[in-house]
């Protein structure tokens, strides 16, 4: 699955893109979320529970228990400031 | 039609181009966002010197199209026109234009309305303020902004 990061996700995290492969058990979007948590530091920091964060799966906005595979994109950013 | 681009505009010129033999225009409502010289959250000691636009390729334009697609459902459009930049802008310079155009006024500047409020939280950019150090700052979300988009949405009696 490739991973995505913008805004400060991508400066705290220090990656813009990554791949990884999901292990079986992880199936929705809060088990991804899950993974990148364990691998600790900058991600932990970056995905803590008291961060405001929005996620999209192929590029649509998803919720925490929409389905995830491995040919996903999937792309972590903060709340749009555009406009 | 929507664009997604790093260069500037010319606002004049995109609206000749969009109202230009469509006689069936009657009028045209444009919305120009420009980078300010302030941040409002904090004091007005603190200016901007530049501002960086990040997006989302891809994402962007599927979400300005899909925005676009809502409006011209709700509202009798003759055209649409939606331009975003990304990059580094200084302050005055051009950051969005929407462009409405439809027989009578009502739906153009209704719909020009609508499409800012919602692009404001449904496009993929994130600002990135520099201050006069040249330090950097993210943008925080404004639940006015949400709550401006909201107000749009059937089901909460508008």
């Amino acid at each position: 699955m490739k991973i995505l990061y913008f805004a400060w996700l991508r400066t705290t995290i220090g990656c813009a893109e990554e791949e990884i492969t999901l292990p079986d058990d992880v199936v929705t979007v809060a088990d991804v979320l899950d993974l990148l948590r364990e691998k600790g530091g900058a991600y932990a920091a970056a995905l803590g529970e008291d961060k405001v964060i929005r996620i999209a799966v192929n590029q649509d906005y998803a919720n925490m228990d929409d389905p995830v595979k491995q040919g996903d994109e999937f792309a972590i950013f903060p709340p749009v400031t555009g406009g | 039609m929507i664009r997604v681009q790093a260069e500037n505009f010319d606002v004049g010129a995109e609206i000749n181009a969009l109202s230009n033999g469509n006689t069936a225009i009657g009028g045209i409502c444009s919305f120009v966002g420009l980078v300010r010289d302030f941040q409002h959250t904090k004091d007005d000691a603190t200016r901007v010197s530049a501002m960086t636009l990040e997006h989302y390729p891809g994402m962007t334009e599927k979400k300005l199209q899909e925005i676009e697609e809502i409006a011209r459902n709700r509202w009798p459009l003759e055209d649409v026109l939606i331009i975003h930049r990304y990059g580094r802008m200084e302050p005055g310079e051009n950051i969005v234009l929407v462009v409405t155009a439809s027989a009578h006024r009502k739906a153009a500047f209704e719909a020009c309305e609508f499409l800012m409020d919602y692009l404001k939280t449904k496009a993929p950019f994130w600002k990135l303020e520099e201050d006069e150090k040249g330090e950097g700052s993210w943008v925080d979300a404004r639940e006015a902004d949400d709550a401006a988009a909201q107000k749009w949405d059937p089901s909460a009696g508008s």
